[in-house]
């Protein structure tokens, strides 16, 4: 199921070789990975983030990237069912976990009820942000942080939409938790 | 990112016999080291990866809880043993980061978190901290964030963490392994000022590793209150840990007072304690308490306002305390 995105298409075309690496500095190695429930294996360098080898080597681009740099949330995807932030692990680290990313959410055609509770509440506008939104959300539902509006605003604090759609965002996960209970 | 060697030892032996190396660091969580390495502030050869090491656990003890260094800070804060007897840690950890970053970081990582100081994290600034010798850019930069307490000519970053300050509060007990064997510190014995060596942060020895921290539980009464510039995924531009066992007629028996945002660490201030001790919590006490606090402040250009602002957190946390 995964293809090679364009993007590594375009990078691959047009990077330089990486620059001499410090002697004795490894070379890629096999990392495994488990992403909604499929397990394969990749050649990966150890700096590569669990967010880059989504997007460039698995061809997941569901998982957006936005700051890199653990603040924006954009990047949210599941650890054995845990939220984390894919940009701030190395892919070498998370080996022999259960990694869920959006595409693994929805039952074929079938949106997951967060996804739908997104759409019907109109909890976006540009849709980049949209991704992590959506994973975050449904965590925070497993959770059980999803009780009040203040409580959602709190515990969905890990994920900024600069369209500023929170109002919506607030509704569509309490609804999305209603409908679980 | 610079690329490196990576290993993922199974046990503290082996993790100890990568870690002397030259040019080693561990990462635990990664939610701060691959940050600064992203930026190029700093730079590593070998990247060792500790969560094979058997350091998860959360353990009741006699005095309290124990905390493996690798627990995650979601973990603790939602321990059932935490939130029981030590209700201001679980607190504390909850009102830092995001949820995805309490799912990842840890407790040893978190207490080894670096300075948000943004002339350390711009790797074109002068440093001294990053760069020895280099200079410190906030002395007459924008400098805002920085300390108003202990800091010296060569560095005012202040430490990030909100769990050093509870812990400070709580008198917890530092675990570490070295390869000269383990060693128990004292929270107050763990961080350093800055003096003339602003790259010296800890205690810890070269390749050290915290393994656990105890963290008595004391029976006291206690809360955290963090000031910050939005209402929360953000660092503390002040924060108070204060702790309190009054006697009859209300007289305060016992006060801890920890504060993060003001000084290089975890700062407690056993002169604002004094100020409590025997006398009821009233605004009086609480006003001394303050001016106690703060009389060694040293503000620079952009941070006088931390010294009212500090005061006035102190005043809150222990008007809610009553």
């Amino acid at each position: 199921m995964f293809s090679t995105s364009r993007r590594t298409v375009l990078k691959t075309a047009a990077a330089a070789p990486i620059p001499a690496l410090l002697p004795g500095a490894p070379a890629s190695s096999g990392v495994t990975l488990t992403v909604n429930g499929d397990t394969v294996t990749r050649q990966l360098e150890p700096r590569v983030t669990l967010l880059d080898a989504l997007r460039e080597d698995l061809g997941l681009t569901g998982t957006k990237k936005g700051c890199d740099r653990g603040e924006c949330g954009a990047c949210t995807v599941l650890v054995d069912g845990r939220r984390t932030k894919s940009c701030l692990t190395l892919a070498v680290m998370q080996q022999g976990r259960e990694i869920t990313t959006i595409e693994g959410l929805a039952d074929g055609d079938r949106l997951h009820p967060v996804q739908a509770a997104f759409i019907r509440h109109d909890g976006f506008q540009c849709g980049f942000c949209t991704s992590g939104q959506i994973m975050s959300a449904v965590a925070c539902i497993r959770e059980g942080h999803a009780g009040s509006d203040d409580e959602v605003r709190e515990w969905m604090s890990g994920n900024l939409c600069r369209c500023g759609c929170y109002p919506n965002i607030v509704a569509a996960v309490r609804a999305a938790a209603d409908e679980e209970q | 990112m610079q690329n490196f060697a990576y290993r993922a030892p199974a046990s503290t032996t082996d993790a100890l016999r990568l870690g002397t190396g030259t040019g080693a660091r561990y990462i635990a969580g990664g939610t701060d080291l691959l940050n600064l390495m992203k930026d190029g502030v700093q730079r590593h050869d070998l990247i060792i990866d500790l969560n094979r090491l058997p350091l998860h656990d959360i353990t009741p003890t006699t005095t309290g809880v124990r905390l493996g260094a690798l627990a995650r800070m979601a973990d603790v804060a939602a321990h059932p043993q935490v939130r029981r007897r030590l209700p201001l840690l679980a607190e504390t950890l909850l009102a830092g980061a995001s949820p995805q970053v309490r799912n990842a970081a840890t407790i040893g990582g978190n207490l080894l978190q670096r300075t948000r100081c943004w002339y350390f994290r711009d790797a074109s600034m002068p440093c001294n901290k990053r760069e020895p010798g280099s200079g410190c850019a906030a002395q007459h930069g924008q400098n805002r964030w920085h300390a108003i307490i202990g800091g010296s000519a060569h560095c005012i970053a202040v430490h990030p963490s909100d769990l050093a300050v509870a812990l400070t509060a709580l008198d917890a007990t530092v675990h570490t392994l070295g390869s000269g064997g383990a060693r128990t510190i004292g929270i107050r014995d763990f961080y350093r000022l800055p003096g003339d060596t602003p790259q010296v942060e800890t205690a810890l020895r070269s390749g050290e590793l915290i393994t656990a921290v105890d963290v008595p539980s004391t029976g006291l009464t206690g809360r955290y209150l963090k000031v910050r510039d939005r209402a929360t995924f953000e660092f503390a531009v002040v924060s108070v840990a204060a702790l309190i066992r009054t006697g009859g007629g209300g007289v305060v028996r016992e006060a801890r007072l920890a504060f993060g945002g003001i000084a290089p660490v975890p700062w407690r201030s056993a002169e604002a304690e004094r100020q409590l001790i025997g006398r009821r919590l009233d605004d009086a006490a609480i006003e001394a308490a303050g001016r106690a606090l703060t009389l060694p402040a040293a503000p620079r250009e952009h941070n006088a306002f931390k010294v009212p602002l500090v005061r006035r957190a102190l005043a809150t946390a222990l008007g809610g305390l009553r």
